[in-house]
């Protein structure tokens, strides 16, 4: 039997270990990137490698180190660095001395053919048509829920009286979605999510409102972000992400095989700003940034790791995008380097600004010209 | 009619297509000034902080030009072949500069899509000469001249020169050969480079880069990796170096690399581990705005002094 490890990427690790289960493969599942995880990456990946790299080299190294025979990634068509990585992955741990099989699976559109034996490889079970269907059913209601349970999470989060309630509840529906075995358990699941989630005292005002865009595996991981949005919510701030697991795997591999380009919205939207794809996420980050001022966003955080290039580009547009959309925004370069307390300093502060940005805009907005010129403003 | 043409990017791997091209068309060609203190510090101004090196030039390039003529020539290369693009940064470029550089409002944005094609080549010149008013005859004149100035330049190459810097047919007796594998646009400024060429040939070096290899030879070595990169000169230079450490054409390999660069941390490992397994001695030198020409001096003489000593080592064991 193989022993499969892969990537840690949030809550979905646990969904992913259940799909290799019914497909006949033993897991070693990953563990939450710690520092500890981070350093075996950066001792061993190069210099100027990004952070998902280097922690996903360290989750590789401790996975290997447990056991695991098989490693699967995703793969890419670049040309984000990203779509290389299975491939440097590889080359470093051989070299380490370590042996294993490395499975990339490629996007359907163009390398149809590579992803199938891919997953043949993956397959170690006779299973019938309708076994397929079933677990086919039950993985992507799944991660659709832990996409739900999330977003709830961010819109709670600012309203609630007490503390680091909504945090619990979230761990909590999480928690209860790990051990569901059947779609029926999901959808029980979803139920109760939504009476918990009912059952948190809420305050009733209007929270600032910040929109996160960025390179996916920092936007989504939030052992890679340092709980930025965790810290967002806490200082009472509704948050957004632009990228949730469900509808980027929807949009990427299901549509890639039916030529369709996927989030064609926020791809028009960003093209008078940014004329040609270039990778990884850049162009999202653009159109998203447009979305949020459009609907009426305080604000905007770019999450890139460091010497992410489509981040770079992107970076280099975003503040006059911003600056004409009348909407804040901040960057963070993230890298192994990076501490919680600097980065909530420098959120602290930004979250401020447009506090009082908002502030001022209310008060003009009622023609309270007096008060305002009062104040000086 | 003033058309300025930054130094930096694509300049130098298709200078004499380009300049040939407009000259022939009777405009008036201005390349910015070579590259100074000045240029990089009104570069590190305006680009973003953590962009590699060449970017912050290629703004303080243009930054130099956009003053003094009519347009700025800025392409987007995207594809000049079937099976790579470029960097995200070349993707971009004119929309980076759009926004970071106040007032840049001359740009002649030409898109590079051509797929390896000769008739794709011609439209896109047909497209930028339209823009100036010149007839079909005066184009294809303009793109022949062009396309036979290139072809001379890769010729020289071939042979062993480096006309980008000026150098001539290099002496074929020199005691070591050594490959330097990077960017044009790195290897052949002579300022961000600190001029480790020149540098290299002084102390009694044959060079060999990624250009004096042709590119059949450079195809033979596309299978080496089990995917291919994405990046036209990355390609380049990573097959480049197959090359050597295939054949044994060199005594070392260097790499010359930007800070910060994207696709270079993974072309530098894969070189890095295959030169290891072949016991071929490997430096790699990182250049940013802020690399001091000492630093440099002393690394590449104690690598030229450990092959020479090597060399000499084996030369008495046969």
């Amino acid at each position: 039997m193989r022993r499969v490890s892969y990537p840690y990427l949030g809550n979905a690790t646990v969904t992913f270990k259940k799909l290799m289960n019914a497909l006949g493969n033993e897991v070693v599942l990953p563990r939450r990137p710690t520092e500890e995880t981070l350093s075996l990456g950066t001792k061993y990946a190069p210099e100027f490698a990004c952070l998902p790299f280097k922690i996903v080299l360290g989750t590789y190294i401790e996975a290997l180190e447990a056991g695991a025979d098989t490693l699967v990634s995703t793969g890419g068509v670049g040309p984000c660095r990203a779509g290389l990585y299975t491939t440097l992955h590889e080359k470093i741990l051989k070299s380490l001395g370590y042996e294993f099989e490395m499975i990339t699976l490629e996007p359907p559109g163009r390398h149809l053919k590579e992803l199938i034996a891919s997953i043949k490889k993956l397959v170690n079970r006779k299973l019938s048509f309708s076994d397929y269907c079933r677990i086919g059913r039950f993985v992507w209601k799944e991660i659709q829920l832990l996409d739900k349970v999330e977003k709830l999470s961010h819109k709670i989060r600012p309203l609630e009286v007490k503390k680091g309630e909504t945090t619990k509840t979230f761990r909590k529906c999480a928690e209860l979605i790990a051990q569901a075995q059947t779609y029926e358990d999901l959808l029980e699941i979803e139920r109760e999510a939504e009476l918990l989630y009912d059952k948190i005292d809420k305050k009733d005002f209007d929270p600032l409102k910040i929109g996160i865009v960025g390179e996916i595996y920092v936007v989504i991981e939030p052992a890679a972000n340092l709980e930025i949005e965790e810290m967002l919510g806490d200082l009472g701030v509704y948050v957004e992400r632009s990228m949730f697991l469900a509808s980027y795997t929807f949009y990427n591999a299901i549509m890639d095989l039916f030529r369709m380009p996927g989030e064609r919205d926020v791809k028009k939207i960003a093209s008078p700003y940014f004329k040609e794809m270039c990778g990884g996420h850049g162009r999202e980050s653009v159109g998203n940034a447009i979305l949020y001022a459009k609907r009426g966003f305080d604000g905007v955080i770019q999450l890139s790791p460091f010497t992410c290039i489509p981040e770079i580009v992107a970076k280099s547009i975003l503040p006059k995008v911003c600056a004409e959309h009348d909407i804040g925004f901040l960057s963070i370069t993230l890298d192994e380097q990076t501490g919680k307390e600097g980065l909530r300093t420098r959120i602290e502060a930004f979250v401020d600004l447009l506090a009082a940005k908002k502030k001022y805009k209310a008060m003009h907005k009622k023609g309270d010209v007096t008060y305002g010129t009062l104040l000086g403003h | 009619m003033k058309i300025g043409v930054p130094r930096a990017f694509a300049y130098y791997a298709y200078y004499p297509f380009i300049i040939t091209f407009f000259e022939e068309l009777g405009l008036e060609v201005v390349v910015s000034d070579p590259t100074s203190k000045e240029i990089i510090d009104a570069g590190v101004e305006d680009a973003v902080a953590e962009a590699c090196v060449p970017l912050k030039l290629y703004h303080g390039h243009v930054k130099n030009l956009m003053d003094r003529v009519d347009y700025v020539f800025v392409p987007r290369l995207v594809r000049v072949n079937q099976e790579a693009t470029f960097c995200p940064k070349f993707l971009g470029l004119p929309d980076i500069l759009v926004c970071t550089v106040e007032n840049f409002d001359n740009m002649l944005e030409v898109r590079v899509d051509i797929r390896n094609s000769g008739k794709k080549l011609f439209q896109l010149c047909r497209l930028v000469a339209k823009k100036f008013n010149r007839g079909f005859l005066k184009t294809w004149k303009a793109f022949k001249k062009a396309e036979e100035s290139y072809r001379k330049y890769r010729e020289e190459f071939l042979k062993g020169a480096i006309p980008p810097l000026g150098i001539g047919v290099q002496d074929d007796k020199a005691d070591v050969r050594l490959g330097v594998v990077g960017y044009p646009y790195l290897l052949y400024d002579p300022y961000v480079s600190l001029d480790i060429i020149n540098k290299l040939i002084k102390m009694g070096v044959y060079v060999v880069t990624p250009e004096m290899v042709p590119e059949e030879v450079k195809k033979k070595y596309a299978g080496k990796l089990k995917k291919t990169l994405f990046w036209t000169f990355s390609n380049s230079v990573l097959r480049t170096a197959f090359h050597f450490l295939e054949t044994g054409m060199v005594d070392g390999i260097i790499h010359v690399t930007a800070f910060g660069c994207g696709p270079d941390f993974i072309v530098d490992k894969i070189i890095e581990l295959e030169a290891k397994e072949r016991n071929v001695p490997f430096l790699t030198v990182t250049f940013d705005e802020h690399t001091g020409q000492e630093g440099v001096n002393t690394r590449l003489e104690a690598f030229i002094d450990m092959l020479k000593r090597k060399k000499a080592k084996e030369a008495i064991l046969v």
